[in-house]
């Protein structure tokens, strides 16, 4: 579960038609390529016919051109946008699973408080965890957790949107309702 | 307003395909294609031709439209006969050739439940074609087949297939045409940036040493025209690579050659010592580089694609280009007409005295056999001269490829057609027959090994029945021969599984016989005094396919050679002898500037 913020990782996000087989063309591509994939996450946009990708690679700037050229040019694929982390709001969800019985419980809502975590599940010895946030919160609060013993542990991609009044998907949108 | 009609998916197909003008499908029937097939039978527009092998007919596709430019189709049925499809895919994609598969599937209720002949194909040619479709509802089938033509046709050309389920092709649904295609991802290069271009320019009136580093994009843009103009108002050097063969006249005093692996020293020296490369729709491919780190190592790099995908992608360019080659070359002529009316015109002299002495000093070449055996070389050369510029020369892969690259002199564009990326073996048969079905009034040799011919040759039946006379060389050495080259270069001569004869028979196949069990007539030629009336005896049959086994020796080489891996600059021009690529310099630079320093 290490995870280091470097300079290869880049966000990019992805405007698909939703059509059958469209992620299985994406990480295809990607695998066929060469490319290392940190996460990808995938989901409905505000039009139903546009699926939008977040995909973190972990590559150097020549290859990371590479890779936005080669997806611009899978047929299904309508908008390749790289989300630069100073100026994007990056969030993963995270939920995990911790030895929680009388003795330490107290211990660990607090730190649930601290993280700005919520408890989603309670049994006698355990509890579940929800929490959102940049991949290094979700580090520290694993990190903090640990100790009390990690039954399970389960995370999404990461899911990012640019800052601002500015949107993306403006444009993309019209050219798909145009053609549809 | 167009008015729908009550129609099977069937008929929608094929009334599609007469719309868009395919005019012929290569192809074999099965299960889950069947329904397509009936009222194929009825069509006045298309010609089916039954090939032996879906294999032949993908590779026919591509002799078609590598022939014509017009889009190539074949089509298969579900399972083993779209998987024998994968090859000539994979093929096109590399060539970057206007194809469209078209398949049948299992129907739609069977999907995914291992049906018999079920195979997953659009997953299996996901990364081997430009895009794929697997039809959804019977209304699609007329859009989606021109939304393939058009992506397999436009920006860089390349396969597209087609799967349609069974029950879609036999449900009721409306045909209405023309349709509206749904591509909004789908956007080809627009119009080449003028400042680029201008760019371009002004660095080839500046370079010392510039090259046309051309490639098979050129012929794929129909610019060989504006390409002569080019190299004629530039003055520079030109070198055309094996999918280019044929861009640019080899007999015109600019040309240098093709480089690469199997070159000539006069290209291969040119790209090394230029201090810029102009690559038209060229890809900087291993087989042409050599070891990468090492090539062009002084060029600035101008780079003009279709593809932006291609630009930097091996070889950093300096300044990149995107868009249709044609109107690049066309911008760039008007560019350079503009520099040079600015009185700056590039000043090649230097450079010309240089390339013109590698031209002089190694000029390809071939010895004779000690032992007396045809040279396959000798054949390959007296086949281009008697069978003139005009011929369409179709190659399979191997030594075979790279002689009949080398020695035959191709002054027109689309009289070359080879696997270039793919390298398959097998290819030139089924492509000749698809380039001759596309060009019936050309002459159509195929230059074949006999590895390869050995591979597809059951399409000479296809070409005997069809009336499809197209004519094979086989260059017959009784091996595999390439592998065998490389065995006596890096394998100390221990030649594992490549000799095809292995101690029996030279006549194993008889392909004479061979010949004539597919109703096309057999002829043998076992010496070079034969060579001449044995090639005119197969031209002057012109109503079945001519198949001439020229039995030739193992021993030739193709040379030269750049060794996989190496770098140019260690190009040989025969076994452990290398070019001096600095010898007429020399000379040159003695005579004019009194000696170098």
């Amino acid at each position: 579960m290490k995870r280091r913020v470097d300079v290869s990782r880049h966000t990019l996000s992805v405007l698909v038609e939703n059509k059958p087989g469209v992620l299985a063309r994406v990480s295809a591509l990607f695998s066929r390529r060469g490319f290392n994939i940190d996460s990808l996450a995938v989901g409905p946009t505000e039009h139903s016919d546009v699926s939008r990708m977040t995909i973190v690679v972990n590559v150097e700037d020549l290859p990371l051109e590479q890779v936005t050229k080669q997806l611009n040019k899978l047929v299904n694929v309508l908008k390749v946008v790289e989300l630069e982390s100073e100026s994007a709001i990056q969030r993963e969800l995270l939920l995990v699973k911790v030895k929680a019985d009388q003795a330490i419980r107290t211990q660990v809502l607090e730190i649930v408080q601290v993280f700005r975590a919520k408890v989603v599940d309670v049994a006698t010895d355990a509890v579940t965890i929800e929490v959102t946030g940049t991949a290094d919160k979700l580090d520290a609060f694993i990190r903090v957790l640990e100790p009390y013993g990690i039954r399970e542990l389960v995370q999404s991609g990461v899911v990012a949107v640019g800052r601002g009044a500015r949107s993306i998907t403006d444009r993309t949108l019209r050219s798909v309702e145009r053609t549809a | 307003m167009t008015v729908a009609e009550r129609v099977t998916g069937a008929q929608a197909m094929v009334r599609a395909l007469e719309e868009l003008d395919a005019q012929v499908v290569f192809g074999i029937p099965g299960g889950a294609i069947l329904p397509a097939y009936d009222p194929l039978f009825d069509s006045k527009r298309l010609r089916h031709i039954l090939v032996r092998h879906e294999q032949g007919a993908g590779h026919a596709a591509t002799g078609y439209a590598q022939a014509t430019g017009r889009v190539g189709v074949c089509m298969a049925t579900s399972g083993p006969g779209a998987t024998n499809l994968v090859t000539p895919i994979a093929d096109a994609y590399m060539d970057s050739v206007p194809l469209v598969a078209i398949t049948g599937q299992v129907p739609s209720s069977a999907i995914g439940t291992d049906a018999f002949q079920e195979a997953d194909i659009c997953g299996i040619t996901m990364p081997i074609t430009k895009h794929n479709f697997l039809v959804q509802n019977p209304g699609e089938i007329g859009r989606t087949l021109a939304e393939a033509f058009h992506i397999a046709a436009t920006g860089r050309p390349g396969p597209v297939l087609v799967d349609i389920p069974k029950d879609l092709l036999q449900a009721q649904t409306e045909f209405s045409w023309p349709v509206e295609l749904n591509l909004p991802g789908y956007r080809p290069a627009a119009k080449p940036h003028g400042k680029q271009v201008r760019e371009a320019a002004r660095l080839m009136v500046e370079a010392k040493r510039p090259v046309l580093y051309v490639g098979g994009g050129v012929l794929k843009a129909r610019a060989a025209a504006e390409l002569r103009r080019l190299a004629e108002v530039s003055g520079i050097p030109v070198v055309t690579t094996l999918m280019a063969r044929g861009a640019f006249p080899d007999s015109h005093p600019q040309h240098m050659g093709m480089p690469g692996m199997h070159g000539t020293v006069s290209a291969v020296a040119a790209l090394q010592r230029s201090d810029l490369l102009i690559a038209l729709g060229a890809r900087f491919d291993d087989r042409v580089t050599g070891k990468l780190s090492t090539f062009a190592p002084g060029a600035a790099v101008v780079h003009a694609d279709i593809d932006p995908a291609e630009i930097s992608k091996n070889r950093l360019a300096d300044v990149p280009i995107v868009g249709d080659v044609r109107e690049v070359i066309a911008d760039l002529v008007v560019a350079l007409e503009a520099e040079h009316e600015a009185g700056r015109k590039g000043d090649y002299a230097a450079w010309w005295k240089q390339c013109n002495g590698w031209k002089k000093t190694y000029p390809l070449g071939y010895d004779e056999h000690e032992d007396g055996t045809l040279v396959p070389q000798y054949v390959i050369d007296r086949l281009g001269k008697i069978a003139g510029s005009d011929t369409v020369i179709v190659a399979g892969v191997g030594q075979h490829q790279m002689w009949a690259s080398q020695f035959i002199s191709y002054e027109n564009p689309y009289t070359w057609i080879n696997s270039g990326g793919l390298g398959t073996m097998g290819f030139a048969v089924p492509a000749a027959m698809g380039a001759k079905v596309g060009r019936p009034d050309a002459l159509v040799w195929a230059v074949d090994g006999d590895g390869c011919f050995q591979m597809t040759n059951q399409e000479l039946t296809t070409c005997a029945i069809e009336g499809i006379p197209i004519k094979v060389a086989v260059i017959n050495n009784g091996s595999l021969g390439m592998v065998r080259q490389w065995q006596t270069l890096f394998y100390e001569g221990r030649y594992s599984n490549t000799d095809l004869k292995a101690g029996r028979s030279q006549y194993l196949p008889d392909f004479v016989m061979l010949a004539e069990a597919m109703g096309c007539v057999g002829l043998r030629c076992e010496s070079a005094a034969d060579v001449d009336a044995t090639i005119e005896k197969a031209m002057a049959v012109n109503d079945a396919p001519v198949v001439v086994d020229f039995v030739v020796g193992k021993d030739a080489m193709v040379w030269p050679m750049v060794a996989a891996g190496t770098s140019n600059d260690d190009i040989k021009i025969a076994r452990e002898t290398a070019p001096d690529f600095d010898y007429e310099m020399g000379e040159v630079v003695d005579e004019t500037e009194g000696g170098r320093e």
